[in-house]
């Protein structure tokens, strides 16, 4: 078996292993803690850097059986708290010592107290960040808040984070944000290379390994796929949207893969990816991370824009030489389907064609979807995108 | 002077008041624009009225709208140009139904058409959906947005860190938004004799919520709930009106008291109590009258809310300030009840149960309200746990009447009520 398919197997072990395997072996191997986190950001430097693994949530998929977790949730409700909560109950998560709920919306928001009603053993952060963009205002209040949480986790892990030990953590980071960054451009180039399936696998590995392990495995990755001699096929170039907080199932990215169409960006799995550059490791460590929140993140539904709303899209769409857009965003997900028609309003005034769907990430029929992209891909293939 | 003569006299003097403070409101918005008058939309939770009328501002709280045109049986119209124009049938319906209402030109409750905005003071409390509520109004409306973000409680209390977070965003962009708009410079004098006015109508406010400690109670705090905060929660705290609607009502409530009348209802006042019941949730807007029906009808009285503390809470003793004013807003803001804890809400629910002796309790949730639906079921088993109290869970919306199935309601409430009155060792 070659190289690669031995680093995708390990990420798709990892992705299949709800019970977090890998989580509990390092723990036991270095004695120390981990505090899980929920889509779509945190600044994981600082768990690191305050001595624990950070681990990435992103839900059950199609994995799961969802017994308990329906029992908490009205059917109106996404389908991620559900499978996290059945996760959680069914003690897959016991490994993770405290856990951090973003503010993106309503429902992870109250997540976050129902953890606390659930699980009162556990640590659960909830993590506001600032909607106001300006350093002395909302920087301020991110930094306070950043320290809060730095005064948890020593409490939990039982080490103070240091400035030193930030800006080691940060340097990590950072690498692991050039190296995702370096994958996604790889992919853009050569989409035919690197298949959104393995890329999507690899990152969410990131979720789960710790950051040097991860950093080497994207190294390797890349280095060994221009070497697999995959050939490019006729296909439309596509930007996917609206998938950053619920994940589609893996069957359903490669569904849409086999419809004809290559994904060239997209905003899966952004914890590595929602601050765009390096952060300093000159200066204060912490106030490097909020300036780079403030400053340098991505434009993403949960964060308040109203000046250049869908510049950044279409902005990939033009770096990345796009076709079209795929909105594929997540059934009852508030933010990114009021999102949407905004975003759809920008595309249309560049005449940039886009088609849209739903799904849950327990979705399990991927044909109507498939038909739907095949025919956009199709369509603009033929007539063009724009 | 007949009792029911008197009790209509009696009720009508605070309703009369209210609504004479509507139709002036409204009044005042169809004419704004050939009176010059400048037009502010904010949100009802957190918002922070006193502060935009001290500058001659008028106010538009587009929550109101949606549920105003719900209960004028317009918002099905509305949402559905909403969801013609690209809106997803899964988001919130408040939203959905003020677009669509804008779509067709703001008509008001008289049919004059109400204007538009010309600063969008986004009051960003308790609820996400805000953000990209004013996000989409921005786009149609071009006007200039101002944020003020409202720090979450999850940890169940107010930090310093939270209080001055919000008082840098008042005293750095929401002043100087207004200031800019109205051509006024701030006078913390107009807006501290408001806030006074504000203590004053939140004194007699609360005394009227906890007058449901009555047995029976004289009023009912979740349908008739409503109408009592109207003024407070909406466009009138920090008015001499206000204050004496307030005064009026607690007057009212305290004849009611004297001679043991329960509540009145749409079609009169409740004979007897049989049931006392916590409900926590917002109403349904486009069946009021019927899903109040439903209650009265098994005479069962409603003796707190959670809906009514979502304009602020204010038995914990918050009252505005006039010496701390900008303080005293920030704390406002961080209390008001979606912006509490899960745990909190627990604890606010059961304690209700207890001080008012509620037989049992009912989740009302609805589908545009993930920040008060997120949680519910887990809530309606913790309350359960900690009083020993049954509790209730019916679904519907707030506006779309899609989602309100009368028959499917009626048959979980009576059977809901039967349990209880077993339970209470009544007839079965």
């Amino acid at each position: 078996m070659s190289e690669i398919n031995d680093i995708l197997n390990r990420c798709q072990e990892l992705y299949e292993d709800l019970s977090l395997g890998y989580v509990q072996r390092w723990k036991e191997m270095y004695g120390k803690k981990a505090v899980g986190f929920l889509p779509v950001y945190v600044p994981r430097e600082l768990i690191r850097a305050s001595g624990m693994l950070p681990v990435g949530i992103m839900g059950g998929g199609d994995q799961i059986e969802i017994i308990r977790g329906d029992a908490y949730f009205q059917s109106y409700i996404c389908h991620i708290p559900r499978s996290v909560i059945e996760m959680a109950l069914s003690g897959k998560l016991d490994c993770l010592d405290g856990m951090m709920f973003p503010s993106i919306c309503d429902v992870i928001r109250n997540l976050s107290g129902m953890w606390q009603l659930m699980f009162p053993e556990k640590l659960s952060i909830y993590f506001d960040s600032p909607q106001n963009f300006e350093s002395d205002t909302g920087g301020i209040f991110y930094q306070n808040e950043l320290k809060r949480i730095l005064d948890e986790f020593s409490k939990l892990s039982g080490i103070t984070a240091t400035d030193e030990s930030l800006r080691d953590a940060t340097a990590l980071y950072n690498q692991n944000r050039r190296l995702t960054q370096q994958l996604y451009r790889r992919r853009a180039d050569k989409p035919w290379e690197i298949p959104t399936s393995e890329l999507y696998l690899l990152l969410r590995a990131g979720n789960i390994l710790e950051v040097t392990e991860h950093n080497q495995m994207l190294e390797r990755y890349m280095a060994l796929a221009s070497k697999e001699n995959r050939k490019p096929l006729d296909n439309s170039r596509l930007v996917l949207n609206g998938s950053f907080c619920e994940q589609p199932p893996l069957g359903l990215i490669r569904a849409l893969e086999r419809a004809g169409g290559y994904i060239v960006d997209d905003d899966f799995v952004l914890a590595g990816r929602m601050i765009k550059s390096e952060i300093p490791l000159k200066g204060d460590p912490l106030e490097n991370i909020v300036e780079a929140y403030l400053k340098d993140s991505k434009d993403v539904p949960f964060k308040y824009n109203i000046e250049n709303k869908g510049d950044e899209l279409v902005e990939s769409f033009r770096e990345n030489r796009a076709d079209g857009v795929i909105f594929c965003a997540a059934s009852f997900c508030d933010p990114g389907l009021l999102e949407q028609p905004m975003l759809q309003g920008r595309l249309d005034k560049d005449k940039i064609a886009y088609t849209s769907f739903q799904f849950a990430e327990n979705t399990g029929q991927y044909q109507v979807i498939r038909e739907q992209v095949g025919t956009f891909s199709d369509t603009i293939k033929l007539w063009g995108g724009q | 002077m007949t009792e029911k003569t008197a009790r209509e006299v009696l009720k009508d003097d605070s309703m009369m008041i209210q609504k004479k403070l509507i139709s002036g409101h409204y009044n005042n918005l169809a004419q704004a624009r050939e009176k010059g008058k400048k037009i502010v939309y904010t949100f009802v939770p957190g918002n922070i009225i006193e502060l935009v009328r001290s500058f001659g501002l008028l106010s538009m709280l587009p929550e109101i709208d949606s549920l105003q045109s719900a209960m004028r049986k317009k918002s099905d119209q509305y949402v559905a140009e909403a969801e013609k124009m690209g809106h997803s049938e899964d988001v919130c319906t408040y939203v959905k139904c003020h677009i669509g209402m804008i779509q067709s030109g703001i008509p008001g409750p008289d049919g004059r058409p109400l204007p538009e905005p010309d600063l969008l003071l986004l009051s960003y409390t308790g609820c996400f959906t805000f953000l990209k509520w004013f996000e989409l109004l921005r786009q149609r409306f071009k006007c200039p947005v101002v944020l003020l973000q409202i720090p979450y409680q999850a940890e169940g209390k107010i930090t310093k860190d939270m209080r001055d977070y919000i008082v840098k965003q008042l005293k750095d962009d929401v002043i100087p938004a207004l200031e800019k708009l109205s051509g006024m410079k701030y006078d913390e004098e107009r807006f501290k004799d408001a806030m006074r006015k504000s203590s004053q109508a939140e004194e007699d406010f609360v005394w009227t919520l906890n007058s449901a400690k009555q047995k029976p109670s004289p009023i009912d705090a979740y349908f008739g709930g409503v109408y009592y905060v109207g003024p407070i929660f909406t466009y009138f705290r920090g008015t001499d009106e206000a204050a004496e609607y307030y005064r009026v009502l607690r007057e009212e409530v305290t004849q009611r008291i004297a001679r043991k009348l329960g509540p009145i209802t749409p079609e009169g006042p409740m004979r007897n109590e049989k049931f006392r019941i916590v409900v926590e949730g917002p109403p349904n807007w486009t069946h009021f009258r019927e899903f109040w029906k439903m209650f009265y009808d098994e005479e069962a009285v409603v003796v707190a809310s959670s809906y009514t503390k979502v304009g602020g809470v204010y038995e914990s003793g918050f009252r505005h300030d006039p010496e701390n004013p900008l303080s005293s807003t920030a704390d406002y803001c961080l209390g008001c009840y979606t912006n509490l804890s899960l745990p909190s809400r627990v604890e606010m629910i059961t304690n209700y149960i207890r001080d008012f002796q509620a037989d049992g309790f009912i989740v009302h949730s609805v589908k545009s309200c993930n920040s008060f639906s997120a949680g519910q079921l887990l809530m309606l088993r913790e309350i359960e746990t900690r009083t020993g109290k049954s509790g209730g869970f019916i679904e519907s919306d707030l506006v779309d009447s899609r989602y309100f199935s009368p028959s499917n309601i009626k048959n979980r409430l009576e059977s809901y009520f039967q349990m209880l009155d077993q339970k209470k060792g009544g007839r079965s």
